[in-house]
């Protein structure tokens, strides 16, 4: 049977998770529990494998592999130099190129696109080839990538990162043999956040897990975690989803990505649009759903990093951007727990204390 | 905010509309404003209470204040001793009505909790014995009432009471009947307060727990938590419904295409199984059509037991509805599901100890608030009910006997002043003269009838004198929707805006057409789809919630009828916005925001 070479996030069986790398089987795990990360696909180990071992065999690599010396850095430099050249040089069978291309052009069909989504094609290594992160090619991210031969291009650059000098004489040093490395590439759509945000699911200024805090303003998320935007505040009740309080700030100005320079631009909001809420009653309700939603999947309160795209309507527009549990709250235990009164006791209790005060 | 030191007028400042003068005297003296007493009544905060008494009182109508504010207040303040609160002093002013709760002096209210705790205590504890007490003796006086009639006086005593040696003649059982009937009446509001102070203090406590838990919860979730999902209140809607089912399943739907309800009747007489059909209705009758399209405290007050036209119209638009395959049920199921839903979720973020007394306080509140919700039906429905009905039989007997024109008119004259009228009627036929009144009377009628025209023709105010800095009588804010809020949006409530703000009472985001109705008589202009705009609503509406697609109301807390049937209904409702139903007009398109608590003018209408 003929491997599959390519599987978007949502569609990956069980055991075909191992063939996405870390960082696709995690973003799959996640589409599969209707979390609305960025939709994309893997291209798959068995992609990589396929396109390595026909090289690598062809040009005698794995045997040049073989004799090298670590020690000696210049002949290291000198046969990682050649191998990454020959990945980038090499045409992707045609089969394998096929599988990717399908799925980036039903990519860009989901977007409405005609075959010029730009996406982040970013490596996914599998943990026990490289446990280090810093030799994983984790740092292989490549944004806005627009186009069939983009998309192809930036794949093989992922690949030969697998290459470097220091991933070589590391697999050597621990004995882990050429033959057996793997290597997932993640293709993901790239957020064109028109609002984005923070989001918690709790209240941090008490604790309360009864309600969801949103941070937003316009344009992409960096300006709200970096602080050089006030961003709209609002807090929501968690259980009937109204909202319950909102600050609404004068967002001055926006980061937005310019895909041409692949760069991030910062621009000035039109001054009534800035002081109005970024957020409309509807969002902040699907908002938190979606919040709700990641905590139930975590199992704790949850710091979400979010994007609105821009690209998409209503609910689906909702971009999960980062998902980290919340630390302040969750570890505090109960130092600062009050007493209630139950009973009669507390019965007047309430009747006594003003009720408006309490509001 | 607009603190500009601003405060509502003196009652004793606020003019009287021109033709009402002299009408002081149609309520009791204690009642209204006495000169006498000026610097005394001019240092309370008085607001109006439109909730309950929306239009001018006329004069024996006064009676249904008088005894229920009366007993409401002896609850506090004699019977469970609630810490913080006494009774709430009310006066009547240009016809419409105004209360003034009054505290306890904060050095003595640490001193009535025990005995607060002894007194409310066992009632807690006994609740559902002494509130099946409470039905037998509300049923007893139910029956009490039926028991009397008033029929005109015979020729001679009867024979029976010659040789039983009974030495009474038939005026003394007529005038014992009278004042009976007074009494039972307002034995009936005794009873309405006995239980229903404590529901609203086991709901506040319940509340005021969450506020604290849960910092900014919304009110109505603390509602949705608490409500209860089969209530009497809502049996004879539901009743109609189950009618409505029975008749198409029956195949009678032709019948229903009547206008007449007697036609109507007549027609499913003669069908095949329409017999069976007119026993259901008949049974549905008693005792679920005692029920007021208005609030049980007017004599003007229509129940359907004797205006059939009335549930009928809404019977009608039910098989209508059943016809075109619409669903009428309310979605008990759905409201039950969400309940529990809500609850769990609120519980399940409090750690264990907080839970343990989240759950014993929810457990006592939701013990205590089907009464809360269900006494109306028995109350104010079916009890005053059959008291208004007995006192038209009454007036009905006193105008065949001439002492006036309609059947309205003896509620022109205050309840002590009917006595001298049966003194009047019970004299002249002993004496043998004809009676003064139907010479003298018929005069003072249409004199007071012109007073209380007048008086209607101007709206109350909202609230006299200077408004506190914070409301916190808690009885005031449940019930009434008073707040320091919407005193607040009172005072600066002058300036016409086309945003208003009031209670977020049941949630949900509507558009659509604005229909104002200011009296239970003009609900049949409604039309599907259109939005119910009203001072206030009556629970008996329940019906026409199935035409409408929210409720804004001036006035009316979380607990308000009209929130109350609007979250059974599922339907938005914004209450207690203080103006909306004289700055909306009839056709105006606006947004009604249920979750927000706002409603919007969108479409101002084009002047023809």
């Amino acid at each position: 049977m003929k491997p599959t070479y390519s599987l978007f996030f949502k569609d990956a069986k069980p055991e075909q998770l191992e063939s996405l790398g870390g960082k696709g089987k995690s973003l799959a795990s996640m589409s599969q529990a209707d979390l609305p990360v960025p939709q994309g696909f893997c291209v798959t180990t068995d992609a990589f494998v396929a396109f390595i071992q026909d090289l690598m065999t062809a040009k005698g690599l794995f045997a040049s592999l073989a004799k090298l010396d670590t020690k000696n850095m210049g002949s290291l430099d000198k046969l990682s130099g050649e191998i990454r050249s020959q990945i980038l040089n090499k045409t992707i069978a045609a089969d394998i190129q096929e599988d990717i291309l399908a799925s980036y052009r039903s990519l860009c069909e989901m977007y409405g696109k005609e075959g010029d989504l730009p996406v982040a094609v970013r490596s996914s290594a599998t943990a026990e080839d490289l446990p280090d992160a810093s030799f994983a090619g984790q740092q292989d991210t490549y944004l806005w990538v627009v186009g069939e031969d983009e998309v192809l291009s930036h794949i093989k650059m992922c690949w030969a990162s697998l290459y470097t000098s220091r991933a070589i004489a590391y697999r050597k040093d621990h004995n882990i043999p050429e033959e057996d490395i793997h290597m997932s590439v993640v293709v993901q759509k790239m957020v064109n956040a028109r609002v984005a945000g923070v989001t918690m699911t709790l209240n941090p200024t008490n604790g309360d897990r009864t309600k969801i805090a949103i941070e937003a303003s316009y344009g992409l998320g960096e300006s709200v975690v970096s602080g050089t935007v006030t961003p709209d505040n609002y807090l929501m009740d968690k259980v009937i989803f109204e909202l319950v309080e909102s600050s609404i700030q004068d967002k001055k100005i926006a980061l937005i990505p310019d895909p041409a320079n692949k760069r991030v631009i910062e621009i000035e909001v039109d001054p009534v649009k800035a002081t109005e809420a970024c957020l409309t009653r509807d969002e902040l309700i699907f908002i938190s759903k979606i919040a709700k939603r990641i905590e139930k999947h975590y199992g704790c309160p949850q710091d979400i990093e979010w994007a609105l795209d821009a690209d998409a309507e209503g609910e689906e527009a909702f971009t999960l951007l980062q998902s980290r549990p919340e630390t302040v709250w969750s570890n505090k235990k109960t130092e600062t727990k009050k007493h209630y009164m139950s009973g009669m006791q507390g019965l007047v209790g309430s009747l006594i204390n003003p009720l408006s005060a309490k509001k | 905010m607009t603190d500009k030191k601003k405060k509502f007028i003196s009652p004793y400042e606020h003019t009287a509309p021109k033709g009402s003068e002299g009408w002081k005297e149609l309520y009791p003296y204690f009642l209204v404003f006495q000169e006498q007493l000026k610097e005394q009544e001019e240092d309370k905060f008085f607001f109006c209470d439109s909730q309950h008494w929306p239009n001018v009182f006329k004069p024996f109508d006064a009676m249904t204040v008088e005894f229920a504010v009366k007993c409401l207040s002896q609850y506090n303040s004699r019977h469970y001793v609630i810490p913080p609160a006494n009774g709430v002093d009310f006066k009547i002013h240009n016809g419409y009505c105004y209360m003034s709760p009054v505290a306890v002096s904060p050095e003595l209210i640490e001193g009535r909790v025990p005995e607060f705790m002894e007194r409310a205590g066992y009632y807690f504890q006994n609740w559902n014995e002494l509130l099946e007490n409470w039905h037998k003796k509300v049923k007893r006086v139910i029956d009490d009432m039926e028991s009397i009639h008033f029929e005109p006086l015979p020729d001679r005593v009867d024979i029976q009471a010659i040789k039983g040696g009974v030495g009474l003649d038939p005026t003394f059982q007529m005038i014992n009947d009278y004042n009976k009937l007074i009494s039972l009446c307002y034995e009936t509001w005794q009873y309405h307060f006995e239980f229903l102070n404590l529901g609203y203090a086991a709901y506040l406590d319940f509340f005021g727990f969450c506020k604290e838990v849960f910092p900014g919860i919304p009110d109505l979730s603390v509602a949705k938590m608490v409500q209860g999902i089969d209530v009497d209140l809502f049996r004879p809607d539901d009743e109609l419904k189950k009618l409505a089912k029975l008749a198409i399943s029956f195949g009678l739907e032709k019948c229903f295409e009547k206008k007449d309800v007697n036609e109507a009747l007549h027609c499913i007489a003669l069908e095949e199984n329409g017999g069976q059909w007119l026993q259901a209705w008949e049974k549905a009758k008693h005792p679920w059509f005692n029920y007021t399209s208005g609030n049980g405290f007017y004599s003007s007050d229509k129940y359907w037991i004797e205006h059939l036209d009335i549930p009928y119209g809404y019977l009608k638009n039910y098989v209508e509805k059943l016809q075109r395959g619409e669903v009428i049920d309310r979605p008990t199921e759905a409201l039950e599901a969400e309940r529990d839903r809500i609850t769990t979720e609120y519980a399940e973020s409090l750690d264990d100890e907080a839970r343990a007394i989240f759950e014993g306080k929810l457990g006592l509140a939701r013990v205590v608030f089907p009464y809360v919700e269900n006494h109306n039906f028995y109350i104010e429905h079916w009890a005053m009910g059959v008291f208004w009905r007995k006192t038209r039989e009454l007036s009905r007997m006193l105008k065949e006997q001439g002492f006036w024109q309609q059947e309205s008119d003896m509620y022109y004259f205050r309840r002590e002043e009917i006595l001298q009228v049966l003194f009047d009627y019970g004299n002249s036929w002993a004496v043998g003269v004809p009676a003064v009144g139907p010479a003298v009377l018929q005069e003072e009628i249409s004199r007071r009838k012109k007073i209380v025209d007048a008086l209607a023709t101007a709206p109350p105010q909202p609230a006299f004198n200077n408004p506190p800095k914070v409301v916190t009588e808690p009885f005031t804010i449940m019930l009434w929707g008073i707040t320091t809020e919407a005193v607040e949006s009172w005072l600066g409530g002058d300036e016409k805006s086309s945003h208003m703000k009031g209670m977020a009472a049941s949630p949900g985001l509507v558009e659509g057409y604005a229909r104002i109705i200011n009296d239970a008589s003009e609900l049949d202009q409604l039309k599907q789809g259109e939005i119910l705009v009203t001072r206030v609503t009556a629970p008996s509406w329940a019906p026409v919630f199935n035409k409408i697609v929210a409720t804004v109301t001036d006035i009316g807390g979380m607990m308000s009828h009209a929130a109350i049937v609007c979250r059974e209904y599922g339907l938005p409702a914004v209450t207690g916005t203080g103006s909306a139903s004289t700055q909306i007009k009839t056709g105006m398109k606006i947004r009604v925001d249920g979750g927000k608590g706002t409603v919007e003018i969108l479409e101002e209408l084009v002047e023809a």
